[in-house]
């Protein structure tokens, strides 16, 4: 294989080290400064908002009178739908055009949670109270939750579309015909469900604004991309992108949950233009447990086949996936988990359909991993389903079947093309590290002897998608008179550790440390363009673009040098030691620092880097698990996890984003999904209902290291931020059934609580019995 | 997630507190701790008129033998009582419970009181101070009256005590340091529990048995003891476990899961508690 450029190794380079995150002193000590924490000036005098939300899922509005509202204490204005005259929008393309989604309800609500009034006050607590006496007359509808109920069209959240289908993007014309599975020796078929979960980030929904003078509105709020997001806010509210600016303070989590804009960003500006002065809104906890976008909720029937040797022939998914009330981000994720349906392996047939469907819940968009997560939950359930069928071991069959390393790069059945890859090696390296032999002698011992604690061993085989979708990002670095340097780039960290990361790729470039080095992001008059940080697609986007405009500034400062040095400008080169450019070869002789050159004339370069497509980073997860066959407690005491996303930057921050993932692909498989009851009401509104672990439920967390570059830029690097929720859900979850297989189990859903253990091997008792 | 409004008085002395709540009635609500109260006032599920904090009441603070029993004041931290070495020693189930309270912030603000006060049949102490057939003091400026634990509750989140009443202690027996078990099932390690056993051997010898969850107030599992006293095993005792038991649906498990974990739970905080 080919050695990207960037591998070439440095003597002193600072890639690759383990360097402590400059961010962190301040969330450590004083905190971070989130949006509903600013104390800016131009917020001064500030109205808070208070959105009375529905407390039903479905239900027409008769009326809504706000008078006793009005006159509370605090009070200074209450907006209702009939007041609000930001156009009901499209929240998603290709979703069904009817399917619109008002800014304030003004008919009907659609789901729990459902703004249909804003309430502003002076102070936020008289905001809750006035809220409170905002009387709305409801008339109930039929709620739907479920959605094959929602598919046989019965009850219609938008009547004007005569369906509740979103969208026909997923849908093949036609069908693969009865032979698809014929060559097969055996076909396993099950439907399997990928749960609601709710992102939870810590910091929940927030949004503040004000006008200047001049007409222009400035948004400060929560959001993964500030450049897209204004651009959506500006859409909404009928304005031009330029008389927006949006300023993101720190973020505090987003998980995918908060790309692009929320209505409410809309909601807050229009508000505040209207009362004549700035307003601030941040949601409760229970607000956003409803009112954030929620992920996965897919419905999977997946098909596989094969012969008794283990070969896969023939692979089929079908999804129905959830867009909850208005269709978001949500109605486009099936087209990655179709793309990514045949995960690691090469198999000869594969076919797959999705549609989707709107429900009277939450609306849903991304989360760790969008889509790609049900994709890989789907393959890996159905490979150890059919290594069960023909009683071959999990791991053997996934290295069976696997792209082979002489294949890439390799296109998929999905459409996909794989980059560069490993897969069986991968498998290889996490079964050795976790004593793969070892863990099944034991288990064979524990079922020989009949102990009530049985031991479950679950292998997953993942590839995903990073960088998809967006592939330009921009950077600017500019070294400044006094030797320091400033870095802007287009994306937007809130977790991720780019203020380390990009200093680094900058430092090594210009030889000046990374403590005089200064990343900004988040403020669209400085940076005006960008694509922000989601799909782990920062470093492969965004650090490329950095490590390229670092590499173009040192060329300039060649340039200009030459002048100044009266050399050659082959003959001159940047002395990282001193960050000053010098004749090569000519130790003692006149050079000049970039800080120097800055002091003369800008020293400053904008780069925008295209990666033209994405990269596909891989790996394999082993899970070992301990379950109480008497309770059905399910606990995991050991996860081995290799992740593989090329060569690694900064060793800190990488395992931070494999540690963080691994726990929410555990939270998935284990604990977590949001609820509805079938009226439509939540049930997991709390965090004492909704099961986000603590460390208390999770191991600690081996990983194994393997690094295989990618093709698709300069330095190799691929993304990791979603790629430990995804290897480890499925190990996971198979390694709970695996524990109890020899009982007759074949398949639980998550999340995989004790009951739910209990009730599956009773009920597979009951069936042998 | 703030308050309806309230009034808030702090009074120094517990004569105070009994004047104030004499005064208000039902109006008013006892805070202590306030990890029970103050979620659902937040929640507004909640709106007291009035709250009465006696947390810093130093007069409901103790735990000391009293002849035949230890006698806990109401006030009593969490903390306190799973750091106290007279518990440990005369009644060592209840510092066992105890700990697994919540978490440390939870234990460093809750108190034994207010958790009985409040009497969620999912709580852990309402079932352990059951199978230790403790004893509730109730006082209101009328005089003290002293109920039996097992005369106490009369449904979900409500007991016997009037209005006027605060209460002032408990009292356990001395069961001593060994003869107890403490099983308790949960999702998650802060969780509530699914279902919970609490088993204590008596001055006696007899086994006592405190359920958790398993119906709208602590229960004891009566046909299990029985069945022990009859001189039935362990095993078969314990198989026994859900009799009269109406256990709870939700999230975490169905009636007839909890039914089948009780049986489990039961069989194994037995077989603890006889070491």
């Amino acid at each position: 294989m080919r050695l990207p450029t960037g591998l070439v190794s440095r003597p002193m380079s600072i890639l690759g080290t383990r360097v402590v995150r400059t961010e962190d002193p301040v969330f450590l000590t004083r905190g971070a400064t989130y949006t509903d924490d600013l104390t800016d000036e131009r917020l001064t005098g500030a109205l808070h908002v208070t959105l009375v939300r529905s407390p039903l899922a479905h239900a027409t509005i008769n009326s809504i009178d706000v008078e006793e509202a009005r006159n509370a204490p605090g009070v200074v204005a209450v907006f209702t739908g009939a007041d609000c005259d930001i156009a009901p929008a499209l929240l998603f393309p290709a979703a069904n055009k009817k399917m619109l989604r008002p800014f304030l309800a003004t008919d009907r609500v659609r789901y729990v949670g459902e703004a249909v009034a804003a309430v502003l006050t002076e102070e936020a607590y008289q905001g809750e109270d006035a809220a409170d006496l905002v009387d709305v007359d409801y008339e109930p509808l039929d709620a739907v939750v479920d959605m094959k109920e929602a598919l046989k069209d019965e009850v219609l959240l938008f009547p004007e579309a005569g369906t509740n289908s979103v969208t026909a993007m997923h849908l093949n014309k036609e069908e693969p015909g009865d032979d698809f599975f014929a060559d097969c020796e055996v076909v396993v078929s099950r439907e399997i469900v990928n749960q609601r979960v709710a992102a939870a980030p810590l910091e929940t929904r927030a949004a503040s604004a004000y006008w200047g003078e001049d007409g222009r509105c400035t948004i400060f709020c929560s959001t993964q991309n500030a450049q897209s997001a204004r651009d959506e806010v500006a859409g909404w509210l009928g304005m031009d992108a330029k008389d927006l600016r949006l300023i993101l303070p720190d973020v505090g989590g987003g998980f995918g949950a908060k790309i692009g804009a929320d209505p409410e960003f809309a909601l807050v500006a229009w508000l505040s233009k209207k009362v004549g002065r700035p307003v601030r809104w941040n949601e409760s906890r229970s607000e956003n447990m409803t009112g954030m976008v929620q992920g996965r909720a897919q419905l999977q029937t997946i098909t596989i086949g094969g012969d008794r040797d283990g070969t896969v022939k023939a692979y089929r998914l079908d999804v129905v996936a959830d867009a909850g009330a208005y269709p978001r981000l949500g109605v486009a994720l099936p087209m990655f988990t179709r793309m990514m349906a045949p995960g690691t392996y090469d198999i000869p047939k594969v076919w797959s359909t999705a549609q989707v469907v709107a429900t009277t819940t939450t609306s849903t968009a991304a989360y760790r991993g969008a889509g790609r997560p049900e994709a890989t939950q789907a393959i890996e359930r159905a490979m150890d389903l059919f290594a069960d069928e023909i009683g071959m071991d999990p791991a053997e069959l996934r290295k069976k079947n696997v792209v082979k390393p002489e294949q890439f790069p390799f296109t998929t059945k999905g459409g996909a093309e794989y980059d560069t890859g490993e897969y069986a090696k991968a498998i290889d390296l996490a079964c050795e590290a976790a004593n793969y032999e070892g863990l099944r002698a034991e288990q064979a011992r524990r079922r020989e002897r009949g102990d009530a604690l049985q031991l479950g061993i679950g292998v997953s085989s993942y590839v995903e998608i990073t960088g998809g979708g967006a592939f330009v990002e921009n950077a600017t670095v500019q070294v400044h008179a006094d030797g320091t340097v400033t870095v802007l780039t287009g994306t937007s960290p809130h977790g991720q550790g780019h203020a380390t990361a990009w200093a680094m790729l900058a430092s090594e470039e210009l030889g000046i440390p990374v403590e005089k080095i200064t990343v900004k992001h988040g403020d669209t008059d400085l940076i005006p363009t960008g694509a922000g940080t989601m799909g782990s697609r920062s470093l492969q986007t965004g650090g490329v673009a950095v490590h390229n405009a670092a590499v173009e500034l040192v060329e300039l400062a060649k340039q200009r040098a030459a002048d100044v040095l009266e050399a050659s400008i082959d003959d001159l080169e940047l002395d990282k030691a001193t960050g000053s450019i010098v004749v090569k070869g000519a130790p003692g002789a006149k050079s000049v620092s970039l800080a120097d050159l800055a002091g003369t004339e800008e020293l400053k370069v904008f780069h925008e880097w295209d990666a033209k497509k994405p990269s596909f980073p891989f790996g394999a997860h082993v899970a070992v698990v301990e379950v109480d066959v008497e309770s059905g407690k399910a606990t995991v005491e050991r996860i081995w996890a290799l992740d593989d996303a090329g060569p690694i930057l900064n060793p800190l921050i990488f395992d931070g984003q494999r540690h963080g993932g691994i726990a929410q692909g555990i939270a998935q498989a284990m604990l977590e999904e949001v609820v509805f009851d079938p009226e439509g009401q939540p049930l997991t509104a709390t965090f004492a209902d909704y099961g986000i672990p603590s460390a208390a439920e999770l191991p600690s967390f081996d990983l194994v290291t393997m690094e295989t570059p990618t093709t698709i830029n300069s330095m190799g690097y691929k993304g990791v931020g979603e790629a430990g929720t995804i290897g480890s859900c499925p190990a996971v979850q198979n390694a709970v059934i695996d524990a109890v297989s020899h009982l007759g189990v074949r398949h639980i859903d998550m999340p995989l609580t004790p009951v739910r253990v209990w009730t599956a091997i009773k009920e597979a008792q009951e069936a042998t019995r | 997630m703030i308050p309806v409004g309230f009034d808030y008085q702090r009074p120094e002395s517990l004569d105070a507190a009994l004047a104030l709540l004499a005064e208000h009635g039902e109006d008013a609500t006892v805070l202590a701790g306030g990890h029970s109260l103050l979620p659902v006032m937040k929640l507004r599920l909640a709106a007291p008129e009035i709250v009465i904090d006696i947390g810093r009441l130093a007069e409901l603070n103790y735990i000391r033998v009293d002849g035949d029993e230890v006698a806990i004041g109401a006030g009593t931290r969490y903390r306190d009582i799973v750091i106290s070495d007279v518990l440990a020693k005369e009644c060592a189930l209840l510092p066992a419970v105890t700990r697994t309270v919540g978490d440390p912030q939870v234990r460093h603000r809750g108190t034994l009181g207010g958790a009985l006060a409040h009497g969620d049949p999912a709580g852990d102490l309402p079932a352990a101070i059951l199978a230790l057939e403790g004893t509730i003091v109730l006082r209101s400026p009328r005089g003290e009256r002293k109920v039996p634990i097992t005369e106490f509750y009369t449904g979900v989140f409500s007991s016997v005590k009037e209005p006027d009443e605060l209460l002032v202690e408990i009292r356990v027996p001395r069961t001593g340091a060994t003869g107890w078990a403490y099983e308790k099932f949960t999702r998650r390690s802060n969780d509530w529990a699914i279902v919970a056993v609490a088993v204590v051997t008596a001055p006696d010898g007899a086994r006592r048995i405190g359920l958790v969850n398993m119906g709208s107030t602590p229960l004891r599992a009566k046909a299990t003891e029985a069945a022990l006293a009859e001189g039935k095993s362990i095993e078969e005792a314990a198989a026994l476990a859900a009799e009269g038991t109406e256990p709870p649906a939700d999230n975490a498990g169905t009636p007839e899961y909890r039914r089948h974990l009780v049986t489990v739970l039961t069989r194994r905080a037995l077989q603890t508690a006889a070491g």
